[in-house]
């Protein structure tokens, strides 16, 4: 899949839980979910349910406590997806 | 006139030890009550340790009537009732099958009540078999349930009723029962909470990811409170009680009294500034231990025990800032601080019950129990107190104030100051 349209669902699916506005607008690779976006840290088991419902994929346990900015939900979605 | 409230009798059901001297052997010595479950991973459990604590058969027949066990299903409901009956007689009082208390009532707690019991009735309900649901679910299922039971075991006439707060339950039900009696609206209530073991209960928290994972091969060192490697909590069960009552009520039945309640506070962050749901609001959290010690009308460099609520989360340094600004002293002039959660893992609505008996146990016997699994103490902390702090063996010394917090989901916060009694 093309990174753009990756960082497209991925949008999709964290605009429910964003608390910042304008950091959600002028998101980038580099933006951190917790720190940027305000996402509450519980919601992140959420984000994670509703990727691997987009994709297919399951996310484990060490994987998802790596994913904490938008590069790193990138790196482990396409890690899954090239594993299926 | 306020009235004095003192600590007459304990009772304790918890994942390393049932009744009081068996909890107080593991306490002294550092028992872990956790222990890996088959059922756990059968189901596809992250987290496969917990604390389940042993009631066989037999110790099941001597509180509960062959009826009453027909159809039981609510294992909170059973540690309750032998935690609280066991406070009850270990004070001294009688239970009289004829004549009502109205002096004496219960606040006890739960998170939620008879899931197992529940889920079977859901099973049943689905298979449109409500006819075939008997009498039992409600009271099992209800709330309440655990007060309920022990009104009708004991004959207690005054309030009774069942308090849930999340993981502050216990130590809010303390400070209820002990306002109750100070106001002069009972003489006697028996506080405590309790919590459900198992997959049904703990499930929503594994799946929040908030359990550690990485023990299930040795669970007894799972449970890590302050630790470097601290990585989620381990899930525990069981029920912790006390019998509160007036001085002049104890007096009066020349009653042994093991500790006087000085005060506490209960409070919320609001979910505002840094608290949520599922985190704390900091401000709120100093703001009620700096209460508490104002109700309790005591200096903050008095305290000798900080029984902390202390999970073995990543927010572990953050109570210990929060400790160290409420008290408002000098950092060598900092308690002790300890985590029962170390051995019995986090018993959640009973762990502010469970945890308070621990600190009685340690104030009348003399003793600081040790925090296991904390071999390497998290930079954080070590940070703004001396390891030394934070005893891993036990020390024989002689106690005089104890501080006991539990904060809960919701931003609910709970202290409650336990002095030693002087005869």
């Amino acid at each position: 899949m093309e990174k753009e349209s990756l960082i497209t669902s991925l949008k999709r699916i964290v605009k429910p839980y964003i608390q910042d506005e304008v950091a959600f607008v002028n998101l980038t690779k580099e933006t951190d979910f917790i720190n940027d976006l305000k996402i509450n840290s519980a919601n992140l088991v959420d984000i994670v349910l509703d990727l691997e419902d987009e994709f297919d994929i399951e996310i484990d346990n060490d994987a998802m406590e790596k994913m904490l900015s938008v590069k790193d939900a990138i790196k482990i979605i396409e890690s899954k997806l090239a594993e299926k | 006139m306020k009235k004095r409230v003192v600590i007459t009798g304990l009772g304790v059901v918890a994942p390393n030890g049932v009744g009081i001297s068996n909890f107080t052997h593991a306490l002294k010595n550092g028992i872990s009550g956790i222990e890996f479950h088959q059922e756990l991973a059968d189901l596809n459990f992250s987290c496969c340790i917990g604390g389940i604590p042993k009631v066989t058969k037999e110790k099941k027949a001597k509180y509960f009537t062959d009826l009453q066990l027909r159809n039981f299903n609510s294992s909170g409901i059973l540690y309750g009732c032998i935690a609280a009956i066991d406070a009850w007689k270990d004070s001294g009082l009688p239970i009289n099958d004829k004549k009502v208390d109205f002096d004496s009532g219960t606040i006890f707690g739960t998170g939620t009540s008879g899931v197992e019991k529940f889920r079977e009735a859901i099973y049943k309900l689905d298979d449109k078999q409500v006819r075939r649901l008997g009498s039992t679910v409600v009271a099992q299922t209800m709330a309440s349930g655990v007060s309920a039971y022990l009104g009708g075991m004991l004959g207690l006439g005054n309030q009774v009723t069942t308090n849930s707060s999340a993981c502050s339950t216990g130590t809010e039900a303390i400070l209820m029962g002990y306002e109750r009696i100070k106001n002069g609206k009972a003489k006697r209530m028996l506080v405590g909470s309790c919590s459900d073991h198992g997959p049904y209960l703990w499930g929503g928290f594994d799946a929040m990811r908030v359990m550690t994972y990485k023990y299930n091969d040795c669970p007894t060192e799972g449970s890590r409170p302050m630790s470097t490697s601290a990585s989620g909590f381990v899930p525990g069960s069981g029920a912790g009680a006390l019998l509160l009552e007036s001085l002049e009520s104890a007096l009066e039945r020349k009653a042994i009294i093991y500790a006087e309640v000085l005060g506490g506070a209960v409070n919320s962050g609001g979910q505002r500034n840094g608290g949520t749901m599922t985190a704390p609001n900091s401000n709120a959290v100093q703001r009620c231990i700096s209460e508490a010690i104002n109700d309790a009308h005591i200096n903050a460099r008095d305290i000798d025990l900080i029984n902390g609520h202390l999970t073995a989360t990543i927010k572990d340094p953050e109570e210990i800032r929060n400790w160290i600004k409420a008290l408002a002293i000098e950092t060598n002039k900092f308690p002790y601080i300890q985590s029962t959660k170390s051995m019995i893992g986090h018993c959640l609505a009973a762990a502010g019950a469970i945890e308070s008996v621990a600190s009685i146990i340690q104030l009348k016997e003399g003793f600081i129990a040790p925090t296991i699994n904390c071999e390497e103490v998290h930079p954080e902390i070590l940070k703004v107190i001396d390891i030394s702090k934070i005893p891993r063996k036990r020390i024989q010394k002689e106690l005089n104030l104890i501080a006991k917090a539990s904060f809960g989901f919701g931003d609910v916060n709970a202290c409650v100051i336990f002095k030693r009694f002087n005869h």
